[in-house]
């Protein structure tokens, strides 16, 4: 325990002198995200001393083993390391595909070559990863995938679709699930393989959505030629892989909201509804949704927390993250249910000055893909069900 | 620190579990119901509580108790809730050892806490008057008189008041209802003249107490902690019956959930088990999700209990509130999956119903946390 304080201590004046006050800053636009890869630009000086520092220090994924660029951090250190960033308003230095879902299938399916090919330009943000998983015949049914992989002496021909592909047209490489069987079962015949955005008969379209962004993309695939070496785990048995980042994917997304940081809901709505003296919003009915909000949000980060630790102490369950995926998505569209309500008639400003281009609509709509991408709320409930209380025939 | 339970209070946990399960499964509160017992809980078992250690486990090892903290009572309490059984712990174990503890003189200590660690004293603390809980709104008189004081006024759902041999009264020395000024704390024997006990057996079979105070007569080392000043300690001592009752819930709602479960895979229906329909399925993995937040939330404010009481009003208050909604879900799900049997007295989940009722009114109910989270946050 005393070595961990003294870990904590470091690690809080390694912060406090390395981390620049611009990234301690909520961040307020999607420029401010870094995502690393090789057509990146840093959107500020600041943001490009920080990504370095941390990318240096191998804290740009603190608990990937070191020979990786990571930062060689068991579970109890890297916790530390999320608080005290937490507690100075630190931004992420980066933030990847790479990092939160490819990274975690690499470590536990990857050859070590596949390890030491890949991983190091994750950490160092060199190479930016995007997922083709959903086909536009295979959304919450994804094992039903029917983008093929034809076998041609040590490479694979790749033809198909993927569809809803987030940041493909800004990605280098792809993790991929194709069909390399197409006699066997539906979930027995897929590989998870991995290749370069910039091959031969890659395409992208972007989709234009409900926010007036484009996140997501129609990805093509017309006789693409990918090394057999490429795939990660066995051949036909990519399924596993695929669940198994899945998990990490959905941990991911329950994590979205922008929990306890920032001003409270409660004084974000006052700016628009107005308070009392006391500063009691106007609006009693509002007031008692967002206080409401506010105790689940609480309740959730705590769950999260305790998630992570119950996953070191060995008692977690594989399927437990599509719990937490469902209620922090679920959640995610109450806050800005609740922002939009409370915004009033400001919230509705698509294009105007004061509303920066109409960030909050813009952002209330996106948070609309929450209980959809990466499996949706009716798909976690049944895997919940089926593979945490054992119904029958879910 | 981890949210999780250390290796000694997975122990406790089983220690615990084993003995209630096997001494106190729900047919012994329905026993004690039925015969219309006139203590409502069983001595005899409060004497083992006591041999192993429970009714001491938070009052400080120099008074005879185990001087363990918050995470500790939660785990019995979570048990006590996975069967319903009617126990002084939470009154006089919890509630009662905290306000000694915490704001007793050495005096004060010395003389009612071994008692409460060898199980021979049982306290109860008044504190609501009106239907809902207003800690604030106190206005219970008590005026100063010769050396003390005389208390008039009423008391209402002072849990196990029926048969408490010291109760702890929050009275008020100064000011008016709602001020945080003038509010003090009493130890008052219930024998006293001018002071009448009125037993309620409540819709949950367990039983509290109206008790009227006619210029009951106390003197001045009956005060605990400062006189005026009593309002934090008092708040402090909820906060730590709070996050007891959360737990009471969190295991209640998971029993219930857990006997509905069961049933979701017996009973048939059309041919099948109910459990195979979507519809109940996904109510079903809704109320899990529910359940495991909140029993992370109330880990959490237990843990922020041990760490600092006074620091922990808003962990406690998320507790409370979530502990309430849930443990709501968790019975009017439970009751409604199991369909007509869930209506009938002969099963037992609407024993479950009834406690949940009262577990969400005591110390506060969600509403009432929740609106302290918005106050404490400013808007």
């Amino acid at each position: 325990m005393a070595d961990l304080e003294k870990f904590r201590s470091e690690t809080r004046a390694w912060l406090e002198q390395n981390c620049p006050p611009e990234m301690r800053k909520p961040m307020t636009s999607d420029g401010d995200t870094f995502w690393g890869g090789r057509n990146t630009k840093f959107s500020s000086e600041a943001q490009r001393v920080w990504f370095e520092r941390m990318r240096d220090k191998g804290w740009t994924v603190p608990h990937w083993p070191r020979e990786y660029g990571g930062g060689g951090l068991d579970g109890e250190e890297a916790k530390i390391v999320r608080q005290e960033m937490a507690a100075i308003g630190a931004r992420q230095p980066l933030t990847s595909f790479g990092i939160s879902m490819l990274g975690p299938a690499l470590l536990k399916y990857g050859t070590e070559e596949q390890k030491k090919e890949h991983l190091p330009k994750i950490t160092a943000g060199l190479i930016r990863w995007c997922q083709g998983y959903s086909e536009p015949n295979a959304g919450s049914d994804l094992a039903s995938l029917q983008t093929r992989a034809e076998s041609d002496g040590n490479d694979y021909i790749i033809n198909g679709q993927k569809i809803w592909t987030s940041y493909a047209n800004y990605a280098d490489w792809i993790f991929c699930l194709v069909r390399t069987d197409p006699a066997a079962k539906k979930h027995d015949g897929i590989s998870f393989i991995l290749f370069d955005m910039t091959s031969k008969g890659v395409s992208t379209k972007p989709i234009l959505l409900i926010s007036g962004y484009s996140p997501f993309c129609e990805t093509f695939f017309d006789n693409v030629r990918v090394p057999k070496s490429h795939v990660v785990g066995t051949v036909n048995r990519g399924w596993d892989v695929a669940k198994y980042l899945l998990q990490h994917e959905r941990a991911m997304i329950s994590g979205m909201g922008e929990r306890g940081v920032g001003r409270p809901l409660g004084q974000i709505a006052a700016d628009s509804v107005g308070a009392d003296a006391q500063g009691k919003l106007d609006d009693a009915q509002l007031r008692s949704q967002i206080a409401t909000f506010e105790v689940d949000e609480a309740a959730l980060a705590a769950a999260a927390e305790r998630a992570v630790d119950l996953a070191k102490a060995g008692q977690s369950h594989p399927a437990f993250s599509s719990a937490m995926k469902y209620y922090g998505t679920e959640l995610n569209k109450r806050r800005y249910e609740i922002l939009m309500s409370a915004g009033g008639s400001d919230a509705l400003e698509w294009e105007s000055e004061r509303s920066r281009g109409g960030a909050r609509p813009r952002a209330w709509l996106r948070t609309k893909a929450n209980s959809i991408e990466g499996g949706t709320s009716e798909v976690m409930l049944g895997i919940v069900a089926k593979r945490i209380l054992d119904l029958p025939g879910a | 620190m981890a949210l999780v339970l250390t290796e000694e209070q997975s122990m406790l946990r089983d220690s615990a579990r084993g003995l209630i399960s096997d001494k106190a499964p729900v047919s012994h509160l329905r026993q004690l119901r039925d015969s219309k017992d006139a203590t409502g809980f069983s001595r005899d078992l409060w004497k083992t509580f006591a041999e192993m250690g429970f009714s001491g486990l938070l009052v400080p090892e120099k008074f005879g108790g185990s001087g363990l903290g918050c995470v500790e009572a939660g785990v019995v309490m979570e048990e006590i809730g996975r069967t319903l059984m009617p126990s002084p712990f939470l009154a006089t174990s919890v509630v009662a050892a905290s306000a000694l503890s915490r704001g007793g003189s050495e005096a004060q200590k010395a003389q009612h806490l071994p008692k409460i660690s060898d199980g021979s004293l049982l306290a109860a603390l008044a504190v609501d008057e009106g239907a809902k809980h207003r800690p604030l709104q106190t206005s219970l008189q008590a005026a100063r008189s010769g050396n003390g004081f005389k208390l008039s006024g009423d008391k209402a759902f002072v849990v196990d008041g029926h048969t408490a041999d010291l109760l702890i009264v929050a009275a008020r020395t100064a000011g008016a209802a709602g001020d945080r000024n003038g509010l003090t704390l009493f130890l008052v024997d219930p024998k006293s003249k001018g002071l009448a006990v009125e037993r309620t057996a409540m819709v949950d079979s367990h039983n509290a107490a109206r008790i009227a105070f006619d210029n009951v007569e106390v003197n001045a080392d009956s005060v605990l902690g400062e006189v005026d000043q009593g309002y934090g300690l008092l708040e402090g001592v909820l906060n730590i019956g709070r996050g007891a009752v959360a737990s009471e819930m969190v295991g209640l709602g998971e029993e219930v959930f857990g006997r509905t479960v069961t049933y979701l895979k017996e009973r048939k229906q059309f041919g099948k088990a109910i459990g195979e329909f979507q519809a109940l399925q996904h109510r079903a993995a809704q109320l899990y999700i529910e359940i495991e937040i909140t029993r992370a939330a109330v880990l959490k404010a237990l843990q922020a209990l041990d760490a600092d009481a006074d620091k922990a009003g808003t962990a406690v208050a998320v507790a409370k509130a979530r502990a309430g909604t849930t443990a709501t879900q968790a019975v009017q799900e439970g009751v409604q999956m199991h369909g007509g049997m869930g209506m009938t007295d002969q099963f037992d989940i609407g024993f479950f119903m009834k406690r949940a009722r009262v577990c969400q009114e005591l110390f506060g109910d969600s509403n009432f946390h929740a609106d302290q989270l918005a106050r404490g946050k400013g808007y």
